[in-house]
């Protein structure tokens, strides 16, 4: 047992390597949320005047609108007026080359990894870099052009293709939803837009990364993501932040619209500062991610693998309009020291013979708290649906806590739903059974845990199941072999 | 007074109901049960009659239940039946020490035909409360005020008689005590009932609550039951729920367990019109294990919710929840398990499971489990379903030449089966799975030797 606690502590010890701050200058606006901001924000992106009326508009329901205290979470007072709600990198100018782009920002994403350079074409992954809320770069523009695909930061979106943006904006998540998407409405400030045509199967994975930089800011992005019929996209989310002693706010919406027979694969890895040690700093994530399978047939999968921020709020949910659509929910979450996670998912049946899978694995350690929330409503005129649901939770140390909220309602009897959880701790027979083939301890809880959230990492795409890998090994530092 | 009423009215007129009435109620009882009343309804003020979609309420509207006009009695009225005929249970060998309460008031001359043993006391609890001021004094209220309820401190501050039981150290109880609770009046009434249960030592002792109904009024009653359950001893408790279908029933049950003692509650709900079951179980002390079954069996516009909470304090305990329901017609039901496990309390086992089928398209269920694990060295599981008869087994049966409905009635008894086995009194089984039986054939209108003309 000693052994085991050792790696435990080990554990505890390791630190967020991502928590280096970029000398980058940012343009920055004063504190303070009121419709003034909101209009500034507007006014810097040079908004047509529908943009500025939504954001006004989901200002005033936010207003009205109280903070959630349903998550099993212990969130501290935020002080909206605390925050800056718009922090750019100066060099404002559009890229045509690399060459043109700040050597720090460059420097920047080299750091994190991101095949931001071009000549990292091989990798054949289509970027767009989101730093302190605003798109920096957006790689293979051209090539994905060809093909009639849309791949763009959602300011250049509004500009060129604002019929696009206005049918769909809102059109899963509506402004008025919830408290942290309304107030994302109003203020968020860049993120990514994504259009795929009709039949055409996406060549390249497609890819986003955030970044918050600057101190004191929140960061508000918004992801629309259109997949017209018969077509095909994976996307990939990355984010992390730098080291910070205060907490900093991540309230963000990403809005998926699948039609007939199109398929979506949404793949995230969350790695935001989770805070030190001792749970200072960090980032509250609190996100509203939506799925819509609009068309029959179609099909949205969503896969996260959660090892940062402070607090995680997070439910990526599907709505299953379409008859025979499917959507699939994989995750993998991890609290270590002080780290909160309320995550889960919701499949909301409507169509008719729809399926939904959810597996979601859970790993407490340190002193965090983990819980699992989840949703599946199978509504009257949902006939045929299935699901199966699969929450499972291990618990490494006796400190820290991990629980599941599963809500099932079910309104027509033709579905069938399945739903199991199991909470336990890494059994010590089978550390044991290792440790007579000559496995050792360490290794031991590396092939456990590893096995544990296999059924999620292996439904990654290449690139971010490695990193995802890693993620693992550092914030369950030495148990991942 | 309009079905329209809105929770926050109800409330005041409640209140207002109580302060009123106040003279009535502590009239002629003692101080230790008094003094819970006037802070239990500033926390029914507070707290306010739960609107639906509230956390714990989230699948049931209590004002079904409170929205209605009821009368409200706050002095017992004479039975006029003579009690040594009415009950005699005609399940062969199912031989208990019955005991009768009517609308919550405990009936007086119940020890002259309950054949009790003389260790055993079986009163009122307004005659306790003086006689037992003492064991009554250290158990009443304690567990309900721990999980302050709105139901229950409504209870709290109204209830005026219930049943008292104590079972003494080292006593074993040769039969079941059979508790049957009646409602009948003229008028539609709302009844608050509180018991109160005390197992000694290395007792042994199970107990049957019937809930009937003898009129078809509309009938709500709150009843609270706490249960303390000391070291080494064995506990049951079985519930059958057969009141009329236009009437209320909202029960909470608290067990107390201490060391090493061992419980089994089972709630079947035969019939009802709107029920609410809140069990609430503390493993208090180590190696206490705590089985808690209920199953459901209903039709037309019922609607029954199960809530369960699980504590486990400390480490090594064991808890075993199973919930099984079959819903017909338009029937409506919900399941809300929630097990905490608290920090240290390693070394847990806790299982849950919550099996569904819904009959008809109309049917809805709802079920909502809930782990909450501070602890690491534990063994923590639920599952939960929603579905029909399986058709591939129908078709085999069918294929045996087992008629169709025959097929579909032997599939359910089986689902329901999983439930009735657990029973420890090998009669009850039978005399459960006859009236399930009976309940899924539709042709149960009262239980089997039952004077009451329940539906």
């Amino acid at each position: 047992m000693s052994d085991q606690d050792t790696i435990l502590n080990d554990v505890t010890q390791s630190e967020y390597k991502y928590g280096f701050v970029s000398a980058i200058e940012s343009e920055t606006i004063p504190k303070g949320l009121n419709e003034g901001v909101i209009r500034l924000i507007s006014a810097k992106k040079n908004e047509p005047d529908w943009m500025l009326e939504f954001r006004l508009t989901a200002y005033r329901n936010w207003l009205k609108m109280k903070m959630p205290e349903w998550a099993h979470l212990k969130i501290p007072e935020i002080n909206y007026q605390d925050i800056i709600y718009y922090a750019a990198p100066k060099q404002q100018a559009k890229y045509e080359s690399l060459d043109q782009v700040d050597p720090e920002l460059l420097e920047t994403f080299n750091k994190l990894g991101i095949p931001l350079d071009e000549q990292k074409m091989l990798s054949g992954v289509a970027v767009d870099a989101v730093m302190d809320s605003v798109s920096v770069k957006t790689t293979f523009r051209d090539t994905l052009a060809e093909k009639g695909i849309i791949f763009c930061s959602f300011s250049e979106a509004v500009q060129e293709h604002p019929d696009l943006v206005r049918e769909y904006m809102g059109s899963v998540v509506p402004p008025t939803d919830n408290y942290f998407a309304a107030l994302n409405s109003a203020v968020f400030s860049d993120g990514s837009f994504c259009y795929i045509p009709k039949g055409v199967r996406c060549p390249m994975e497609l890819s986003t990364y955030f970044r918050i930089n600057a101190a004191n800011t929140g960061q508000f992005e918004r992801t629309l993501l259109v997949a017209d019929d018969d077509s095909y996209v994976s996307y990939l989310e990355g984010c992390t932040a730098p080291m910070r002693d205060e907490n900093q706010l991540h309230a963000a919406i990403v809005e998926i619209v699948a039609k007939t027979n199109a398929q979506v694969k949404y793949s995230t890895v969350q790695n935001w500062y989770p805070g030190d040690k001792n749970g200072k700093g960090g980032i509250y994530n609190f996100v509203t991610k939506r799925g819509l399978c609009q068309g029959k047939g179609s099909k949205i999968s969503w896969s996260q693998v959660e090892t940062g921020s402070a607090i995680t709020w997070k439910y990526p949910s599907t709505i299953l309009l379409g008859d025979n659509s499917v959507s699939e929910f994989y995750s993998v979450a991890v609290t270590n020291h002080h780290q909160q996670a309320d995550t889960g998912t919701k499949m909301i049946h409507i169509g008719k013979n729809t399926k939904s899978t959810i597996v979601s694995k859970g790993i407490s350690a340190g002193q965090s708290n983990n819980s699992y929330r989840g949703l599946v409503k199978i509504s009257k005129r949902a006939e045929g649906a299935r699901n199966f649901s699969q929450c499972d939770s291990l618990l490494l140390g006796d400190k820290c806590g991990a629980h599941t909220f599963p809500y099932i309602e079910c309104e027509n009897n033709s579905a069938i739903l399945e739903h199991e959880a199991t909470t336990s701790k890494i059994g010590e027979d089978q550390i044991f059974y290792c440790n007579q083939r000559g496995i050792s301890t360490e290794d031991a809880i590396g092939m456990i845990v590893n096995g544990y959230a296999k059924q999620v990492l292996n439904t990654l795409p290449m690139e971010f199941a490695v990193e995802a890998q890693k993620l693992l090994q550092i914030s369950l530092e030495g148990s991942v072999g | 007074m309009s079905e329209s009423i809105d929770s926050n009215t109800m409330k005041y007129k409640l209140i207002n109901l109580y302060q009123q009435n106040r003279a009535s109620i502590l009239e002629g009882l003692p101080e230790n049960m008094n003094r819970y009343r006037d802070a239990a309804i500033r926390d029914f003020d507070r707290m306010g009659i739960p609107e639906k979609g509230e956390e714990k309420y989230k699948y049931t509207d209590l004002m079904w239940a409170f929205g209605k006009t009821y009368g409200y009695a706050f002095k017992a009225h004479t039975i006029n039946v003579d009690s040594s005929t009415l009950f005699q249970c005609a399940v062969p060998d199912l031989d208990t020490h019955t005991l009768i309460l009517e609308n919550g008031w405990f009936y007086e001359r119940n020890n002259e035909h309950a054949a009790l043993p003389k260790e055993i006391v079986a009163c009122s609890i307004r005659e306790a409360s003086v006689t037992h001021a003492e064991l009554f004094a250290k158990h009443y209220n304690q567990q309900a005020q721990e999980h302050p309820e709105s139901v229950s401190v409504f209870n709290t501050a109204f209830a005026q008689d219930g049943m008292f039981l104590y079972i003494p150290d080292g006593f074993v109880m040769g039969k079941p005590i059979q508790i049957i609770n009646l409602l009948r009046g003229n008028n539609p009434l709302l009844v608050n009932q509180r018991n109160l249960i005390v197992a000694g030592k290395n007792s042994q002792a199970k107990v049957i609550v019937c809930d009937h109904t003898l009129s078809h009024q509309n009938f709500l009653s709150n009843t609270v039951t706490e249960v303390f359950v000391d070291e080494q001893a064995v506990f049951d408790y079985y519930n059958i729920q057969n009141q009329h279908n236009q009437s209320s029933q909202v029960a909470s049950l608290y067990i107390y367990q201490k060391k090493g003692s061992n419980t089994l509650t089972n709630t079947l709900t035969l019939h009802g019109g709107f029920v609410r079951n809140n069990v609430f179980v503390k493993l208090a002390e180590e190696h206490a294990e705590a089985h808690v079954y209920g199953l459901s069996l209903i039709d037309g516009k019922q609607h029954v919710d199960n809530y369960t909470f699980i504590d486990h304090a400390v480490p090594n305990c064991l808890s075993n929840e199973m919930y099984k329901n079959i819903l017909d017609d338009d029937a409506t039901g919900a399941f809300n398990g929630r097990i905490l496990v608290r920090k240290d309390a390693q070394k847990t086992r806790a299982y849950q499971s919550n099996k569904n089928i819904c009959l008809t398209p109309t049917a809805r269920f709802f079920t909502k489990p809930q782990l909450e694990i501070y602890a690491d060295d534990v063994k923590c599981s639920h599952g939960a379903t929603v579905g029909q008869i399986n058709e591939e087994a129908q078709f085999y049966l069918q294929s045996r030449g087992i008629g169709g409905r025959e097929a579909r009635m032997m599939l359910m008894y089986a689902f329901a089966y999983e439930v009735i086995r657990n029973i420890r009194v090998p009669v009850l089984v039978e005399r459960y799975g006859e009236l399930v039986e009976r309940r899924l054939r539709g042709e149960l209108s009262r239980c089997e030797g039952c004077f009451v003309h329940c539906n």
